[in-house]
């Protein structure tokens, strides 16, 4: 993706009348320039969009996280239906199944039933929840009247909707990300910011602890601390837990990147002239320093976030992350984990498109943003 | 250079003495020891073990000894090349691992050399043909192959095989050669079982290194010194592989050292899935189980394979690239 030079967007906004671009400040061309990487916006859309799914799930799940139809275990996908006996419908309904025992093997498979007919319709009072915690309420975005199902993305064991535990699980498994790398940022700015200031013997130990740490292998590391978290924590501490121990391996590498950037850039004249004018150290760091190098860091903490997303999937695929009640993408995947339940209910598999698309929508963000901040890039 | 050499592998002593104590606290963290597990399993199939059995047990293994004595004995055991027993095996950690170490290898080297195989050729033809059809395409491949965690690639793998051959991708062997002796039999056994490890484990690595093969030489085509030996005539080809190839490969090279506790972890979730059997599900069943001596002695391992592996690819990037210089407090 080949990016306008700065002085092309300066030229562009010269010719369009504007004389902004002379005095935007540095965020504001990182956001022009970021605005034309086409394929980073679209990918900030779809982020925006899965984090609003997250946010309202409870109101956009047909279903709630642990509303159990017995009777419909296993159940696979239903499709949506446009077309039926009557003609061409304008609005999506889906047919009624019926559960069937094999004659030979006794196991249970599903027929659509063509008698029965579900429109899908907006709005529709369905199990109760708590929206937010705060109020009780039963109405769902859509859904199906009482008597019909509507799981579009099949059903697990105990005839769960996929659909709305995917939902579900996206609040944990979008924000173990976010939280685990504002952790990280915590530490490793503090951490390199002192390393860098101070210099001298903190700054050699601080360094040789940054490489003790990370001589271990990190996958080994994120499973023996994962381990390590007491199978008696309630489910909110666990998650706590593994955001810490995913964070633990990302903050070494930013503590390094502000460390050598400050050693550097407190070498530079506008540094030195602020020392000049009377500036306090404290004001130097937060007030020049930070601010030139703040760009770089979002970059880096960009590109962390899928790491960590995939980090909680794998550990709580393995058993070691999440366990339910929690459900996250990890959590339902540990269902697929054999083979009988691949071959016979792929649809388990889907949480892993949803990981895919997650993590491809941040890299390509992480892209752009990269290009946007970098002022030398092409 | 030499000197380097020996101040690194000095510096080593005192750092390993320094992450055996981590490993072994890592290792103790979970609350209770190998007992309690072992006893809560035994009390699921209905057998109860007394107090006074447990405490024995517990003495036998020195597990009521304080932390400190505990990590003394198995640091000293470790120095004279003993790393404790398995108390879940209950057989020596070296026996254990020692066995499992050469499929574990097998499988880590054919995926590094098929990953490289593929990256190099591929990076530098959607390099040198920027912006072309195929560029684009391993571009788009390289994306998703970054986005798919291994593990979600095994179980589509496991299915199709599954669905389409009807056969499972598991396991390294046939179930007639799983416990023969090496024959060339079942050596042809293992190359027909090999690829679906190799694939799932290699696309990730393989995806990230085309991206950074096509960054690297991208950037090292921009520069004056190659458009100068154009102007003088050099081949364009010749011209390649001679200077922009070689600086390029830098980064392979500096990733070289994580092939090596790479053998060990064996790419740990992908073993799991498809019942490989490598040290990578050795590992995790030990941390479950609180294993403690063989998860300990693991993690060392690879700490140590960590620190000798960076090593190993420091000195091959100097010998790469003479420009690169290690001093004192430099980097």
């Amino acid at each position: 993706m080949a990016m306008p030079r700065r002085e092309e967007v300066v030229e562009q906004d010269v010719l369009t009348g504007e004389t902004e671009a002379y005095a935007a400040s540095q965020w504001q061309l990182m956001w022009w320039k970021f605005r034309k990487h086409h394929l980073a916006m679209a990918a900030g859309m779809v982020i925006v969009a899965l984090y609003v799914v997250a946010v309202f799930c409870e109101f956009l799940a047909p279903y709630t996280l642990n509303h159990r139809q017995v009777a419909y275990a296993f159940a696979p996908p239903q499709r949506l239906q446009f077309v039926s006996d009557e003609g061409v419908h304008f609005w999506p309904f889906v047919y009624g199944i019926k559960g069937v025992r094999h004659p030979e093997t006794l196991r249970k498979f599903y027929i659509e039933d063509r008698e029965q007919r579900y429109a899908v319709r907006l709005l529709v009072r369905g199990a109760p929840y708590r929206f937010w915690g705060l109020f009780e309420t039963d109405i769902h975005l859509f859904g199906v009247d009482d008597g019909g199902t509507l799981f579009l993305l099949g059903t697990d064991h105990l005839g769960r909707d996929l659909l709305s535990r995917i939902i579900y699980g996206s609040r944990i498994s979008l924000t173990i990300g976010l939280v685990g790398v504002t952790l990280s940022f915590v530490f490793g700015l503090v951490i390199g910011v002192v390393s860098g200031y101070y210099g001298g013997w903190i700054d050699n130990l601080i360094q040789r602890g940054i490489e003790i740490l990370r001589s271990f292998p990190s996958i080994p590391l994120w499973m023996a601390l994962a381990a390590a978290l007491p199978s008696s924590w309630s489910p909110l501490q666990i998650y706590m837990g593994i955001t810490v121990v995913l964070s633990f391996i990302g903050w070494t590498g930013l503590a390094r990147q502000v460390r050598g950037k400050i050693l550097s850039l407190r070498e530079e004249d506008f540094a030195t002239a602020a020392l000049l004018a009377g500036a306090s150290r404290w004001r130097i760091m937060t007030r020049h320093l930070l601010p030139s190098f703040m760009s770089h860091i979002i970059v880096s903490l960009t590109l962390a976030v899928p790491g960590m997303i995939l980090g909680e999937t794998s550990l709580s695929f393995l058993g070691l992350g999440l366990r339910p009640p929690v459900t996250s993408w990890g959590v339902l995947l540990k269902e697929a984990q054999n083979v009988q339940a691949v071959a016979f209910q792929p649809w388990l598999l889907t949480p892993v498109i949803f990981v895919i698309i997650t993590v491809l929508a941040f890299n390509f963000i992480g892209d752009g943003l990269r290009d946007a901040a970098d002022p030398y890039s092409r | 250079m030499l000197i380097l050499i020996i101040k690194r592998l000095l510096w080593m002593i005192p750092t390993m003495v320094i992450i055996s104590f981590i490993s072994f606290s890592i290792i103790q963290l979970p609350p209770g020891d190998y007992l309690t597990s072992y006893i809560a399993a035994l009390g699921e199939t209905g057998e109860t073990v007394d107090e006074a059995q447990a405490a024995a047990l517990r003495a036998r293994y020195n597990l009521d000894q304080p932390f400190m004595v505990q990590y003394w004995r198995w640091l000293k055991g470790m120095v004279r090349g003993d790393l404790g027993m398995s108390f879940e095996w209950n057989r020596p950690v070296t026996e254990l691992i020692g066995e499992r170490i050469l499929l574990t290898s097998i499988i880590s080297i054919v995926t590094l050399l098929v990953t490289w195989a593929l990256a190099i050729p591929v990076g530098i033809y959607s390099a040198v043909k920027q912006y072309s059809l195929p560029d684009y395409c391993f571009t788009f491949l390289g994306f998703i192959g970054l986005a798919t965690p291994n593990f979600l690639l095994a179980l589509v793998f496991m299915y199709i095989g599954y669905s389409v051959f009807g056969v499972s991708a598991g396991g390294l062997f046939s179930p007639e050669y799983q416990n023969a002796a090496w024959s060339f039999g079942k050596f042809l056994d293992l190359l027909g079982h090999l690829w679906i490890p190799v694939i799932v484990i290699g696309t990730s690595g393989t995806a990230g290194l085309i991206r950074v093969m096509r960054g690297n030489l991208l950037d090292e085509l921009r520069k004056q010194y190659v458009m100068t030996a154009r102007a003088k005539g050099v081949r364009y080809w010749v011209l390649l592989m001679r200077y922009p190839v070689r600086v390029a490969l830098n980064p392979l090279v500096s990733t070289v050292g994580w092939v090596l506790p790479g053998i060990v972890s064996g790419a740990t979730i992908t073993s799991v899935v498809l019942g490989l059997p490598t040290t990578g599900p050795l590992l995790l069943r030990a941390l479950m189980n609180q294993d403690m001596y063989l998860a300990g002695s693991m993690v060392m391992m690879l700490s140590l394979l960590t620190l000798v592996g960076t090593l190993i690819s420091d000195i091959l990037l100097l010998w790469l690239d003479p420009r690169i210089r290690y001093e004192e407090g430099e980097h």
